[in-house]
């Protein structure tokens, strides 16, 4: 009976390594930076997934502590609080600096919502200095 | 800024989770291993609470811990679904891709709700959280759906977006988070 464990535990492994091959594949046809991060992180999130939860059922199987399973699952559990963060951080310092989209892309709402807020943070600065320099020229006037 | 419940509650709570972390690593209920696990997670929690929780032992509302059990098989499902779906498309030769950078509106307010959010969009293939700016999502998606594209006006197209890729989650994130 619980040799079926260890058979779940091998398909599991098996369909993890398919998806590591799958992001490996993506890695390769994908055009630009932003849809490898798409293929790369994702199935190896999935693919980690999958091996580390079979590598637990597969011991079980096989007759070790039933502590493989369940340390095992706290490992997954990080790996899925923490995939996510790495990718975003990845994913933002491309954008930041300055690598374009590829030209197919369809819609940029990002930089349109920058270009936006640059354009009312500069309408602030012009209006701020203006009334900078119109106190200086009060100020001066004062003293002279 | 949310408001931050009392001390003991947040201390208390930042125990639990760790003696139950501990737990599951030695997963063995000898009296020598839960004791020290006791003892570590006391004087640990000491020192990491402040920046381990604010809303303390409200988090561990059986309505919301019901919730965040129901979210793990939900959540693992969309994530197959969505894997599957981006396998499609580096397997077809055709590479049928149409990415872009949309904005998405959630409904969620707390901070940490927030962070749910992001980390499942950013998990689900297809799509990654850019940037978060106060409701706002910028998201980096692998196909762009016909609705957004062709939305008449900005609030249109968040609308949709939204629809495809944060109400799945907020359903869930905003009991679990508050």
């Amino acid at each position: 009976m619980i040799e079926v464990l260890s058979w779940i535990g091998q398909a599991l492994i098996l369909i993890g390594t398919f998806f590591y091959f799958l992001s490996t594949l993506g890695l390769i046809r994908m055009p630009d930076v932003y849809n490898r991060m798409q293929t790369s992180t994702k199935s190896a999130t999935l693919g980690s997934l999958g091996v580390i939860i079979g590598v637990g059922l597969w011991a079980v199987g096989k007759g070790y502590s039933v502590s493989w399973i369940s340390m095992t699952i706290i490992i997954a559990a990080f790996i899925l609080l923490t995939n996510p963060i790495s990718a975003h951080v990845l994913i933002k310092a491309a954008y930041e600096k300055g690598i374009p989209l590829w030209h197919g892309s369809v819609v940029d709402k990002y930089r349109e919502f920058l270009e936006r807020e640059e354009k009312e943070r500069d309408a602030e600065t012009q209006a701020a200095s203006q009334a900078g320099t119109q106190g200086e020229n009060d100020a001066g006037e004062v003293r002279t | 800024m949310e408001k931050r419940a009392s001390t003991l509650s947040r201390y208390i709570y930042t125990v639990i989770v760790l003696f139950v972390i501990w737990l599951f690593f030695v997963s063995t209920l000898k009296l020598q291993e839960v004791l020290a696990g006791l003892a570590f997670s006391l004087i640990i929690a000491a020192f990491t609470y402040p920046v381990f929780t604010k809303a303390g032992l409200q988090n561990l509302h059986p309505k919301r811990v019901a919730y965040a059990i129901a979210y793990v098989p939900y959540f693992l499902w969309a994530m197959i679904m969505a894997n599957l779906d981006v396998a499609y498309r580096v397997l077809h030769p055709k590479r049928p891709i149409r990415p872009g950078i949309v904005r998405c509106r959630t409904i969620l307010k707390s901070d940490t709700g927030k962070l749910g959010l992001a980390n499942s969009i950013t998990l689900t293939p297809g799509t990654i959280t850019l940037d978060v700016r106060g409701d706002d999502y910028f998201i980096h998606w692998i196909w762009v759906q016909d609705d957004v594209l062709n939305a008449e006006d900005e609030e249109a197209s968040i609308k949709a977006a939204s629809r495809y890729i944060t109400q799945p989650f907020e359903k869930f994130l905003k009991v679990i988070f508050g």
